[in-house]
């Protein structure tokens, strides 16, 4: 039997450390041989502090709203009872709960699952393969075209096409290119970068490196605001990690490829977020936003050809080179394939991150899996996107959800 | 070179009048010396070794990496991350974006500046607490959400921030009393 804790911002906000501690402490009063792992966010922000029982044969039961008290009722209940406490279960393995049901899991597909700073957990679940492949069997215009085919554009909020974004810098002249990954996510409401960085910074690593051998690049940076303290202590263990196994760093996978990525600290300016703003600021300089052309693909950080992705899309890129990019494209609405990450918050009962094909209409996505409005109060507009998006009112609740 | 004045002389010594921070400082200055685009890094590190900017230390900087004081106010002036005041010893760091909004950050707001008696961007007169308005902490489904030195706390209540403001205040008292025995 093991026991798995969700140790992101918002569970050790809401007290998952506490809980941990209890938890700790109980099995060592009972003189328990039980494993406590940790484990990044699962986007059931509204029922933190979770807590997951996982018996021998992987069957998971879910626990929401954990406390102190609470954790010595499972321990009788579930851990030496061996009858799970229902009352406290948010999802057995029998039934989903209502949050969880309505998703597909692509860029979240390891997040709350395993330990995000633990790389043989991610390498346990398929990690770097997709990458060892790019390096070993595929030639630049092969990685490219299995991204055209899955029709992936930027999570980032323009929606532009990857593959020709990564083509262009390919074909940029000049042996010195960048990779660089946009953390900056200032919008208020939206924290899906940062639980992506929390919850598995192998992923975004491994895309961001399979796009430094698809444009050539062997440096990237991931620019992450200093508000995500926990983000960028996550990601930086990653990092080490990764280049201690020769997956990332000097001669990546034994082919004599590099491809280091170092993280800078944003330092508190939303207009860092705007990608050439963000390489000002990557420059030392003040984030003043320029005009383009030229794009960064031809000339970014430091002149220099530069591709720049958000964090989401890297994360889609392994997944997209493991099962092709017809099954991305199988997924979402012609003109923007796959899924896309939501982060629901304000007045919903189930607020939280979630993972949905594009085209789902936003009433699914608030009622069906956000549960609706907190008390059941009359619903009036929901906010998409940042301050650049607009209020959508009730009347338009059909409106789909996609990138145009 | 340097001036004639010796002013860059005498800046020098008062800084270095603190061993606590002369020796992190220039291990700050050499680990980005002669990397260029280091600045907003450069920074950064000075924060966190000062609490704030000091304006002596930008001046020392500039002589020091060759740079034009100008740039380093510009850009220390440009980005909400820097302080060019000490701040107190508990940053708190209040969110005010729209999911905070929404879920009743303002009435958060009033509580704590009625307990501390300061303002957004002041400092209580003990050098305890200091607190600033951010737009969103990325903890948005906790909201309304406060951060104090990097530890996120929400859903609050006023109620709630109070007691963790009078929790943090009341072990700072602990700690002090029992320095003194
Ligand atoms: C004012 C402004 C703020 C932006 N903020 C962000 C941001 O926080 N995160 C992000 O990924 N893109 C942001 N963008 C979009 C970026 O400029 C850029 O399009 C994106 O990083 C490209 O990555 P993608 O192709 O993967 O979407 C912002 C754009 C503007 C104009
Ligand atoms: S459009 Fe908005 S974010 Fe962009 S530079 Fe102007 S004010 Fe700043
Ligand atoms: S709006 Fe307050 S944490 Fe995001």
């Amino acid at each position: 039997m093991k026991i798995r804790i969700g140790l992101g911002s918002c569970g050790i906000a809401a007290g998952a450390l506490k809980v941990k501690e209890c938890v700790e402490t109980e099995i060592q009063g009972r003189g328990l041989d039980i494993k406590v792992q940790t484990t990044g966010c699962i986007g059931m922000c509204h029922a933190e502090p979770i807590l997951d029982v996982i018996d021998e044969q992987e069957r998971v039961y879910t626990y929401g709203y954990v406390t102190p008290e609470m954790v010595k009722k499972i321990f009788d209940g579930h851990i030496t009872g061996q009858s799970p406490v229902e009352k406290y279960l948010l999802a057995t393995p029998e039934k989903e709960c209502d949050f969880l049901a309505g998703q597909k899991r692509v860029a979240l597909r390891n997040c709350g699952i395993i330990n995000p700073e633990q790389l043989q957990d991610y390498v346990d679940h398929e990690g770097y393969q997709a990458l060892k492949r790019a390096v070993t069997k595929m030639t630049q215009e092969e990685v490219i075209s299995e991204i055209k085919e899955s029709g992936l554009r930027g999570r980032g909020g323009a929606g532009f096409p990857t593959w020709f974004k990564w083509d262009a810098a390919r074909k940029s002249p000049g042996n010195v290119k960048y990779i660089v990954c946009n953390a900056d996510e200032g919008d208020p409401g939206a924290f899906m970068d940062r639980s992506l960085l929390e919850g598995d910074p192998h992923a975004v690593l491994e895309g961001m490196a399979i796009a430094g051998y698809a444009v050539g690049a062997n440096q990237g940076f991931i620019y992450c605001r200093a508000e995500y303290p926990l983000a960028i202590r996550r990601a930086e263990l990653a990092i080490k990690q990764a280049e201690e196994r020769g997956m990332l760093g000097k001669n990546i996978f034994g082919t004599g490829i590099d491809f280091e990525i170092r993280i800078k600290q944003g330092a508190g300016a939303f207009v860092c977020g705007e990608e050439t703003a963000l390489i000002a600021s990557l420059e030392g300089e003040r984030g003043m936003p320029r005009l383009k052309p030229p794009f960064p693909a031809q000339s970014g950080y430091w002149e220099k050809p530069t591709n720049i992705n958000n964090v989401e899309t890297y994360a889609n890129v392994p997944w997209i080179l493991a099962n092709g990019g017809k099954a991305f494209s199988a997924m979402g609405t012609d003109k923007s394939p796959g899924t896309k990450v939501f982060a629901l918050a304000g007045k919903i009962k189930r607020g939280g991150l979630v993972e949905v094909p594009m085209g789902l209409p936003l009433k699914e996505v608030i009622f069906n899996i956000g549960g609706g409005t907190k008390g059941d109060q009359k619903f009036k507009a929901v906010q998409m996107g940042g301050p650049s998006g607009g209020c959508i009112p009730e009347e338009l609740l059909e409106t789909i959800a996609q990138s145009c | 070179m340097s001036c004639t004045c010796q002013c860059n002389k005498q800046q020098e010594n008062d800084i270095q009048k603190n061993p606590k921070t002369w020796g992190p400082l220039q291990e700050l200055l050499e680990q980005y010396r002669g990397k260029a685009g280091s600045l907003v890094a450069i920074l950064q590190g000075v924060q966190s070794i000062y609490g704030y900017l000091p304006q002596q230390v930008m001046e020392y900087i500039a002589s020091a990496m060759k740079m034009k004081p100008a740039k380093i106010y510009g850009v220390a002036t440009f980005y909400t991350q820097f302080r060019l005041q000490p701040v107190g010893k508990f940053l708190i760091l209040l969110c005010q974006g729209t999911a905070c909004h929404v879920n009743g950050s303002e009435r958060i707001l009033t509580a704590i500046c009625e307990e501390l008696g300061i303002k957004p961007g002041e400092t209580t007169p003990d050098g305890l607490f200091t607190l600033n308005c951010v737009a969103c902490l990325g903890c948005c489904s906790l909201a309304p959400v406060m951060m104090i030195n990097d530890q996120a706390y929400g859903p609050l209540t006023p109620d709630k921030a109070l007691k963790i403001i009078r929790d943090l205040n009341a072990s700072e008292q602990q700690a002090c009393e029992g320095g003194k025995e």
